[in-house]
C-alpha cells in the first residue's frame, strides 16, 4: 500500500456504473416516485378518526373469535368437503382441458390462425380474477358448487394453458425433428416429441394448481359458488365470530397440509 | 439411387447456401460429405428429407421426386429416409425399445402409436436390430441413462427401423469421444454393406472419412469442389475445401479427435416449423 504512494500515483478505484446511466433520468425518476407517493397520500381520504374508532371494533371481533369454537363441526366438514371436492373437480378439467389449449397457443407447434385463437382463450381466461368469474358463473348457473367448479376450471386453463404453452414453446426441437424424419404424422409427433418433454412441467404445475384451486375455492364460496367460503360467509353473516374464527384456522391448516404435500410430490417428479 | 440435380438452398435473401448441387449416389455405397462449418453439408441432407425446404432444383430416391411432394405424400416417402443426427434425438425421457419403435410411426397408426401396440413383426425386428448393435439388453432402460455410443446405436437402430432406402447422418460422430466415434463409423459401413443401402455422412473428420467411407464428396460455400475416392484426397483438395478457413492441416489429418471435438457445439438453425 505504501509503494503506490512513493510512486505519487493515484490508486485506481472502481464503482459499479449506475442501473440508469443518465443522472438526469435517474434522479428524476426518483423524484417523481417521492412527488407521487406525497401527492397519493395527501389526496386519498384516509379518515383518521374512523380508523381510531375501527381499531377497538377489529379487537372486539378478534376477542369475540376467540377462543375459536368447534361446535358447529359438520358444517365445518361438509364446507370442506365441498371445496375439496370443487378444487379437485376443477383442477382436473382445467388441467386435461390445458393441454390443447396449450397445443393451440405455441407458436412453434401450431398455424398461426389457431395460435391466434389459443392465444385469445387463454388470454380472456386469465384476464378476470377468479371472484368476478364466479360471479358471473353464479349470475349464470345459480348459487352452490357447479358455479365454482366452472370458475376454477376457467381459472386452472387460463394459468396452466398459459405456462405449458411457453414450456412447449422452448422444447428440443431435434426430437421433434427426428420424428418428422420417420414419417410420423402430426399427432403421433406431438405424443412422441412434444409431450414427454413437458411432462414434468405439466405434474408440477398441476400440483401446483391443485393447491391455488384450494385456496381460490374457498374466496370464490364468498359470492356463493359453495364450499366452505359460503359456510365462512353465512358465519360472519350471524356475527358468529367464534366459528367463522375456526374456519380461518381449519382453511390455514388444510393450505399448509396441501403446500406441504404438493412441494414433496414436485420435489419428487422434478 | 439418389439423384440430386441443380439443388440450391436460400434463407432469406442471403446468398444462397447451396448453389446448385448435382450429386448421384448409388445403391450400397458409403459417401463422405465434407467441408467447413456453415458449407451447407447439414442443409444438403436435410433438403433430402424436407426437414429443410429446397428453394429449387430435384431430388430423386429411386426414380421418385421428393422436392414437390406435400402432405401425406412426403410423410410416405420420409419413411423410406432414415436420419442419424449428431446430438442424438432421442427422446430421452421414453425408453430405448420406445425409441427404436418410434422409426415405425410412419407406418402405424396414431391408436397404436399412442398404446404403443406396435405389430409384433415390428417387434422382432427391433430387437434383431439391437441385438445386431448391442444394446438389446438396455431396451427397457429410459433413453438418457445411455453413453454417447449406446445413445447413438438407438439413433441408427430407430433410422433402419424405417426399412429405409437411403441413410442420412448428419455428423453421427461429432458428439462423441474418438474410441466410438470410430466404432459408430465402423459400424456405419457395415450396415451400409449388410443392407446395401446408401449411406451419405457428413463430417468433419477428415481421416475417419478417408478410413470408412468409399467416396468423398467436398463442399465449400454451397458447390461441390471435390468428387473422388478416399486415395485420391490428398492435400490439394483439402486445401481447397478448407484453406483459409481451418486450422493448420496436420491438426485436421493427424488428430481427429480434435477436429471433432471443435466442431461438436456446431448446430444447425433451421426456421422449420412442425
Amino acid at each position: 500500500m505504501t509503494a503506490s504512494d512513493d510512486d505519487g500515483t493515484t490508486p485506481r478505484t472502481w464503482r459499479k456504473p449506475p442501473f440508469i446511466a443518465n443522472p438526469l433520468l435517474r434522479y428524476g425518476l426518483l423524484a417523481v416516485l417521492v412527488i407521487y407517493l406525497v401527492w397519493a397520500f395527501g389526496s386519498l381520504p384516509f379518515n383518521w378518526e374512523r380508523i381510531s374508532q375501527g381499531l377497538p371494533r377489529a379487537a372486539r371481533i378478534f376477542g369475540g373469535g376467540f377462543p375459536p369454537s368447534f361446535e358447529r363441526f359438520d358444517l365445518l366438514l361438509t364446507g370442506f368437503k365441498e371445496s375439496l371436492q370443487i378444487a379437485v373437480l376443477a383442477t382436473l378439467l382445467g388441467v386435461l382441458l390445458s393441454i390443447p389449449f396449450a397445443v393451440m397457443a405455441a407458436r412453434n407447434v401450431a398455424p398461426l390462425p389457431v395460435y391466434l385463437l389459443g392465444r385469445a382463450v387463454i388470454i380472456i381466461s386469465r384476464s378476470f380474477h377468479p371472484v368476478i368469474v364466479a360471479i358471473l358463473f353464479v349470475a349464470a348457473v345459480g348459487f352452490g358448487p357447479l358455479a365454482g367448479i366452472l370458475t376454477l376450471t376457467l381459472y386452472s386453463i387460463g394459468f396452466v394453458g398459459k405456462l405449458l404453452a411457453e414450456e412447449i414453446e422452448e422444447i428440443d426441437w431435434g426430437q421433434v425433428e427426428a420424428m418428422k424424419a420417420t414419417g410420423a404424422g402430426y399427432f403421433a409427433v406431438l405424443v412422441y416429441a412434444v409431450f414427454p418433454q413437458i411432462l414434468p412441467r405439466q405434474v408440477g404445475l398441476s400440483m401446483y394448481q391443485l393447491d391455488s384451486n384450494l385456496r381460490a375455492s374457498a374466496v370464490v364460496g364468498i359470492v356463493g359458488a359453495g364450499g366452505i367460503g359460503s359456510t365462512l360467509m353465512n358465519a360472519f353473516g350471524r356475527y358468529d365470530y367464534a366459528f367463522a374464527f375456526a374456519i380461518l384456522l381449519v382453511i390455514i391448516a388444510v393450505i399448509l397440509v396441501s403446500e406441504g404435500v404438493s412441494g414433496w410430490v414436485r420435489k419428487k417428479i422434478w | 439411387m439418389l439423384e440430386i440435380s441443380n439443388l440450391i438452398k436460400r434463407y432469406g435473401h442471403d446468398e444462397p447456401v447451396l448453389q446448385g448441387l448435382d450429386l448421384v449416389v448409388e445403391d450400397n455405397s458409403v459417401v463422405a460429405i465434407v467441408g467447413a462449418s456453415g458449407a451447407g453439408k447439414s442443409t444438403m441432407l436435410r433438403c433430402i428429407n424436407r426437414l429443410v425446404e429446397p428453394t429449387s432444383g430435384s431430388i430423386r430416391l429411386n426414380g421418385m421426386e421428393l422436392v414437390s411432394l406435400r402432405g401425406s405424400t412426403l410423410r410416405k416417402a420420409r419413411r423410406k429416409i432414415g436420419m442419424v443426427f449428431q446430438g442424438f434425438n432421442l427422446i430421452d425421457r421414453l425408453t430405448v425399445m420406445e425409441n427404436v419403435l418410434a422409426g415405425r410411426l410412419g407406418y402405424v397408426s396414431l391408436f397404436q402409436a399412442i398404446t404403443r401396440r406396435y405389430p409384433p413383426q415390428d417387434i422382432e425386428r427391433a430387437f434383431t436390430l439391437m441385438e445386431r448393435v448391442g444394446i438389446a439388453q438396455y431396451s427397457n432402460k429410459r433413453a438418457d441413462e445411455l453413453s454417447g455410443g449406446e445413445r447413438q446405436r438407438v439413433g441408427v437402430v430407430r433410422a433402419l427401423m424405417q426399412e429405409p432406402e437411403v441413410l442420412l447422418a448428419d455428423e453421427p460422430t461429432a458428439s462423441l469421444d474418438p474410441r466410438t466415434s470410430e466404432q459408430i463409423m465402423m459400424l456405419l459401413q457395415s450396415l451400409a454393406s449388410e443392407l446395401s443401402l446408401p449411406v451419405l455422412i457428413n463430417i468433419h473428420n477428415v481421416a475417419q472419412a478417408k478410413t470408412y467411407t468409399e467416396r468423398i464428396v467436398g463442399l465449400r460455400h454451397g458447390k461441390m469442389i471435390f468428387d473422388g475416392a478416399p486415395a485420391d484426397f490428398n492435400k490439394e483438395a483439402l486445401d481447397a475445401i478448407y484453406g483459409g478457413i481451418e486450422a493448420p492441416d496436420d491438426e485436421i489429418i493427424a488428430e481427429p479427435a480434435q477436429a471433432a471435438k471443435k466442431n461438436a457445439k456446431k448446430k444447425e438453425v433451421t426456421d422449420d416449423r412442425l
